[in-house]
């Protein structure tokens, strides 16, 4: 492989990594907290790229619509908290992941009853469809500007969960929720604030999702959703430096096995379950997985 | 200060607490002791509804009967949980400041306050909190109630598996706490829990057995064949 296409593949993997890692923050807090693997979540991704789509169809500058998106997701995915799992807090593990499975057939058909199944097509400003040529490398700018801002998103979260009260209690909810009510925190207001972190990292990979392919449709977020999962393991579910670790790998293995062997270009899909097999049989903890000893984030 | 009336606990169909009453007046210890299983732990959970329960629950002239956890715990009612509960996988400043989570303004003051009062943790701001010792996680869970600046305290076995020399320091400790608030304390620990309380409860298979003064207690026939050793 020359130089030029290597870097080219590089680019590509760490822009598609990023899509992954933003998706898998969410995952990875949401067990942290309720020890629930949220299915629904890839479909809260499909969810803030639609809410973008249609407040831009409506007249909206693309900015004020990713913003749209953005809120949009964050409150469907606090409202499916509310009204689907806050009921179940005290229920087997197992009634919560059935009912995580049941609101994502649930998001899936009901944005292809209200707005069909055919894929719209999703258009970005010129300003983030620029494309660059250097040196024989195809630059389109946003594979420059989705891992920059994927790794300022990590920053800011990570600032969050060490750095403020809020994220020290959603750190804490990791470990025991009973004794986080005794300090005289709402356990659920913690619970709620996961979630719309969680939701707004899914609609911005999303959003990213539909700038890069560029459409979307109700099911785009099952596929993006089960890999992001799998990159969720293998960085150690509970672990946020552990999502995005993930998402990167997955996103370069992704790119590179397919530019190296081009044959197995059918199969890009199922590297991302072959690692979680992988992971799943010889360290279940994930890269940066540890036992609540060392902290799950 | 703290007042249960008909108190009833149950799991499934195991009923563990049977109606029991209960006072604690401002400015007194009471202790309620028993053995392994009688149901002092579900009481103190059941007080600030951390398990189902019924009966009547008052706190400092309010019903907190169907008030959530952690809006008892804000009312002023700490509970220092058994086996500690500290957040392992949080650093012992950050522990305190969970503690401190409705305090904002106060926190520095009162950390300063637990941090001389418990210079051992001082030592171990940074670090994790499963990384302390048995003895250690004790004072930083009463430390992180205290950080709550909580009208009354309750502790669950504060003794529960600690080296003797470090349970002579912690019931210190809770003479020392007993000057500035009322408290509930729950010992399996019987003699020296009545040695320091004004008042006590015996509980047997979820009843209260017998009450009265500790003084009382301590001299009493039954209470010493069954939990003194005779
Ligand atoms: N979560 C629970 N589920 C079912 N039974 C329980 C539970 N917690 C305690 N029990 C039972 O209730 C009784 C009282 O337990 P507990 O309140 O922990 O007693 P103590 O603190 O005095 O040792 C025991 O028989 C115990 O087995
Ligand atoms: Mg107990």
């Amino acid at each position: 492989m020359d130089m030029q296409i290597f870097l080219q593949q590089l680019v590509n993997g760490a822009s598609l990594g990023s899509m992954y890692a933003l998706i898998a923050i969410g995952y990875t807090m949401v067990y942290g907290v309720l020890r629930l693997i949220n299915f629904a979540h890839g479909d809260i991704m499909m969810v803030g790229a639609y809410f973008t789509f249609f407040a831009k169809a409506a007249g909206l500058p693309f900015e004020v619509a990713v913003l749209i998106g953005i809120i949009g997701a964050a409150i469907v995915g606090i409202l499916t908290d509310k009204i689907a799992y806050k009921p179940l807090r005290d229920a087997p593990k197992i009634s919560l992941l059935i009912t995580a499975i049941g609101i994502s057939f649930f998001l899936e058909n009901l944005f292809t009853v209200l707005f069909g199944s055919t894929p719209k097509a999703f258009s970005a400003p010129e300003y983030l469809t620029k494309i660059f040529h250097i040196h024989g490398i195809y630059l389109p700018i946003s594979v420059i500007i989705i891992p920059t801002v994927t790794l300022l998103i990590l920053a800011v979260v990570l600032w969050i969960l060490y750095k403020t009260k809020y994220g020290m209690a959603i750190r804490a909810l990791a470990f025991d929720i009973q004794t986080v009510k005794l300090m005289g925190i709402d356990a659920d207001r913690i619970i709620m604030i996961v979630f719309a972190i969680g939701s707004a990292l899914a609609a911005i990979g999303g959003i990213f999702y539909a700038i890069s392919y560029p459409s979307i449709d109700p099911l785009m977020g099952i596929i993006v959703g089960l890999k992001a999962f799998a990159a969720a393991v293998l960085g150690g579910i509970g672990s946020v430096g552990g999502a995005v670790v993930g998402g990167f790998i997955l996103g370069f293995t992704e790119i590179f096995v397919v530019a190296m062997f081009p044959e197995l270009g059918g199969y890009k899909d199922a590297f991302a379950f072959f690692f979680l097999i992988l992971v799943l049989l010889f360290k279940p903890t994930g890269i940066m997985g540890q036992d609540l000893e060392r902290g799950r984030f | 200060m703290l007042k249960v009336r008909d108190l009833e606990v149950k799991y499934g169909v195991i009923l563990a607490v049977r109606g029991i009453n209960m006072h604690v007046e401002q400015g007194s210890l009471v202790t309620l002791i028993g053995a392994n299983g009688a149901g002092k732990t579900s009481t103190l959970n059941a007080i600030v509804n951390s398990v189902k329960k019924s009966g009547y629950v008052e706190f400092n002239g309010k019903d907190i009967s169907k008030t959530p956890t952690h809006k008892i715990i804000k009312s002023g009612l700490a509970l220092v949980p058994e086996g500690r509960k500290i957040f392992i996988n949080l650093t012992v400043d950050e522990n305190l400041r969970m503690g401190a989570f409705n305090n904002d303004e106060q926190f520095e003051t009162l950390r300063a306050h637990v941090y001389e009062k418990f210079p051992r943790l001082k030592q171990k701001i940074n670090q994790m909190g499963g990384t302390l010792s048995g003895g250690e996680q004790q004072m930083l869970a009463i430390g992180r109630a205290l950080m709550s600046q909580p009208k009354m305290l309750m502790l669950d076995e504060p003794s529960l598996g600690l080296a003797p020399k470090i349970i002579g320091e912690v019931f210190e400790i809770i003479t020392e706490l007993k000057k500035d608030i009322p408290i509930l304390l729950i010992e399996q620990n019987a003699f020296a829990a009545l040695k320091i309380a004004d008042y006590g409860y015996v509980l047997e298979n979820g009843s209260i057995d017998l009450e009265g003064k500790a003084s009382n207690l301590l001299g009493n026939d039954e209470v010493r064949a069954k939990y003194l050793g005779g």
